[in-house]
């Protein structure tokens, strides 16, 4: 490979890692269910690109695997299962009040961007020489960030999507420091997301169904109470 | 026959369980396949015990899959000892209230997917798998948590997949660099086994920094403070047999995966790797020895006691060394209490139709088994003497005492005190209290007798944890002796 397709090649990781790590800001602030839907769709479509490209740039067949099944199960696979299994309400569900607002959330989700950056950099460095690009802190971002979106998160759906987006984050980190692992281990890592979204999907369903509303995180009654206060409720 | 072969008996037992036979069908089937996996993981327990090798038949490739040693065995023999006891337990008890038989067989499925993925954890020797049946284990868990399917049950089982599945995000990335840090060391086998053996040229950076990321991640499964808020409400909604698995085993088994990072840590330079376990075991005993104190829900007040025994053997491992042997010792006579403990506040449960301590008083008069079984196991499990938590107390206190680390042991037997008063406060008063004025009676408590394999279980379970308590039996002893040098490079 000649020192310019290289570049080429750098240069274009580079481009989707920068975006990977947009969709995961996108997926903080944005409030309608559907769309972060599709920011996820669009994340995982930039994990297959990076894992492609860099496959490109090592010569490496598990790499091309990981796009593969990158493509296929989270664009395609998870939308169908999010539509036979989950309560259609999820899609439509607008989320009004959030735990913060959504400037503030931007800020936040800024600092911990910036303190993956710290944490990733010296990392990618300790695995040894050869090509990194910037997967390993912006994966470490897209982890935190998803992380995040479940700390302020309440519907179902951004609940569910945030779970996911930390697995993606964690893998565009991985691709770039742990390429060879076995691609048996890759389809059954591939095979465990989609058993997420299904239970998750019966779960948000059984909530919908018995308690009347998607926005999971408000389900807040289990925490401890005094004893001493509950008998006094309880007496007449 | 194979070591794998354990993980069949409950695979097909789950595809069995949704035939629509007759109402015995589900839960017999249940019975039957966790009786087998009981008689295998006997028989690898006394081979490891006799000092043979378990692996012999295994077949070459399969070594970098699948491997056993002496820890692993002894977590398989808690897995398939408890799951034996809450399988008999739940025939009687999921009977109770007649459900669908729907229901009934989606229960009995999810058990055994539940013990399945269980059971892959001790076997697997491919961290990136182990963790794939470490996610499992929750996802399988997940309806059995929410099988009330009340406000309270689905918050509790909501709460338990989105806090366990983010642990396990972070734990992934800890694992893929972990990964990286093998090849970075020079090794090429990403087993356990093949970790240890390289883990002197591994730069210690990407060890330590994995090592945190797992610690935290599976630390939330596992129950560790600050990560384990989930864990009192998933372990006190989920039906009690459930709860039996969860707290009895499910958080060794996932306690076990760190265990196994140990060995590997004390290759490299500078890792603390001990000293965060002391640090985090410590703050987890502290802090659940005063939640202890002010629950007002009894399986609260036993998941509570949960996060305080997770804390102890991470302390003791900490304390490593002669602490370890202590460590092992407290895993199996957690495993047996906490179950016998669940089956005991099933009992209650279905006696008095309420999960309030307040609520609850003299109960030694209106049902006298569940009664005499809840103050055996509030004992047993806050470690009074001559009962199973005890002895293995006593060791740890002991062994940290011998190596000088006063405060850390100092602490330790103080918390453990507190929480000693916690549990028995409670107990003592729902179980020989004088009614209270005021208080209504409970709801239905029509005084239901106790289903027979309910009470057969509480008097059977009821036998290891006295027993555990004043002898030690020499195969078990060997078995732990194994699993602690396990921990050891």
């Amino acid at each position: 490979m000649s020192d310019a397709t290289t570049q080429l090649i750098e240069n274009l990781n580079a481009l989707a890692t920068g975006l990977f790590l947009l969709t995961a800001f996108g997926i903080v602030a944005t409030r309608q269910a559907r769309g972060c839907l599709h920011l996820f769709i669009a994340q995982s479509l930039l994990l297959a690109a990076s894992a492609a490209l860099l496959g490109l740039h090592f010569d490496s067949g598990h790499l091309y695997g990981v796009a593969l099944v990158n493509v296929i199960s989270k664009p395609i696979i998870v939308p169908w299962l999010l539509r036979r299994i989950a309560p259609a309400e999820i899609y439509t569900r607008r989320e009004i009040d959030q735990v913060l607002n959504i400037p503030t959330a931007l800020i936040i989700a800024l600092a911990l961007a910036i303190g993956a950056y710290f944490l990733g950099v010296p990392l990618a460095n300790a695995v040894g020489p050869g090509y990194h690009g910037p997967n390993v802190p912006i994966g470490i971002a897209g982890l935190a960030l998803g992380a995040f979106t479940l700390a302020v998160r309440r519907e179902a759906m951004p609940l569910l999507i945030g779970l996911l987006a930390m697995e993606n984050g964690a893998f565009l980190a991985g691709i770039s420091i742990a390429r060879d692992l076995p691609i048996l281990v890759e389809l059954a890592i591939a095979t465990d997301g989609l058993i997420i979204v299904f239970i998750v999907g019966v779960l948000v369903r059984a909530v919908e169904q018995h308690v009347g509303t998607t926005a999971v995180g408000e389900l807040a009654s289990l925490k401890e109470v005094p004893a001493k206060r509950l008998a006094e409720e309880a007496a007449p | 026959m194979s070591v794998v072969a354990i993980l069949f008996p409950p695979l097909v037992a789950a595809a069995l369980a949704w035939i629509p036979f007759r109402r015995g069908w589900a839960p017999g089937v249940t019975v039957l396949s966790c009786l087998i996996v009981l008689v295998l993981a006997a028989r690898m327990a006394w081979r490891v015990a006799a000092g043979e090798p378990v692996t012999d038949s295994l077949d070459p490739t399969w070594s970098n899959w699948v491997a056993v040693d002496g820890l692993s065995v002894l977590i398989l023999l808690l897995i398939a000892l408890v799951a034996t006891t809450a399988a008999v337990y739940s025939v009687g008890y999921m009977a109770h209230g007649n459900p669908a038989p729907r229901r009934l067989r989606l229960y009995h499925a999810n058990y055994n997917l539940f013990i399945f993925s269980m059971l892959a954890i001790p076997l697997l020797a491919e961290p990136t798998l182990v963790w794939i049946v470490v996610e499992l284990t929750t996802l399988c868990s997940a309806l059995l948590v929410s099988f009330a399917n009340t406000r309270e049950a689905l918050e509790a089982a909501w709460k338990y997949v989105v806090l366990s599945l983010m642990g396990a995000g972070i734990a992934l990335f800890g694992f893929l660099v972990l990964f990286a840090a093998l090849h970075a060391g020079g090794g090429s086998q990403y087993t356990w086994a093949g970790l240890v053996a390289a883990a002197p040229g591994m730069p210690p950076l990407l060890v330590q920094t994995a090592f945190l990321l797992i610690l935290i991640g599976l630390g939330t499964k596992v129950g560790l403070v600050p990560m384990h808020t989930w864990l009192p409400d998933a372990h006190s909604q989920a039906p009690s047999p459930v709860c039996a698995l969860l707290s009895g085993i499910e958080t060794t088994s996932i306690l076990y995966v760190i265990l196994r990072l140990f060995p590997i840590m004390q290759a490299v330079p500078g890792a603390h790797a001990q000293t965060w376990a002391l640090v985090l075991g410590l703050i987890s005993v502290g802090t659940a020895a005063l939640l202890l104190l002010q629950v007002s829900d009894y399986k609260r007040l036993f998941a509570f006691s949960t996060v305080e025994h997770m804390g102890i053997v991470l302390t003791a491992v900490g304390l490593g060394a002669s602490a370890d042997y202590g460590a092992m010792q407290q895993i199996v006579n957690h495993s047996v209490t906490k179950s016998f403990c669940f089956f005991a506040a099933g009992a209650t449960l279905l006696a008095v139709g309420t999960r309030e301590i307040a609520m609850v008083r003299g109960l030694v008069r209106r049902a006298p088994i569940a009664g005499a079984a809840l103050i055996f196991g509030g004992l047993a499990v806050a470690g009074a003497p001559p009962l199973a938590v005890f002895l293995s107390e006593f060791a740890i206190l002991k062994a940290g005492l011998a190596q000088g680390r006063y405060v850390a042991t100092g602490l330790l037997a103080l918390f453990i005190v507190i929480a000693f008063f916690g549990v028995m406060v409670h107990l003592n008063r729902m179980v020989f209290g004088a009614p209270a004025q005021g208080l209504p009676d409970p709801p239905g408590a029509a005084g239901s007798r106790l289903p027979f394999t309910c009470t057969l279980i509480l008097i059977l379970a009821a036998v290891p944890v006295l027993v555990l308590g004043v002898y030690v039996p020499q195969p078990l002893h060997e078995l732990m002796k194994h699993a602690a040098a396990a921990l050891v490079r």
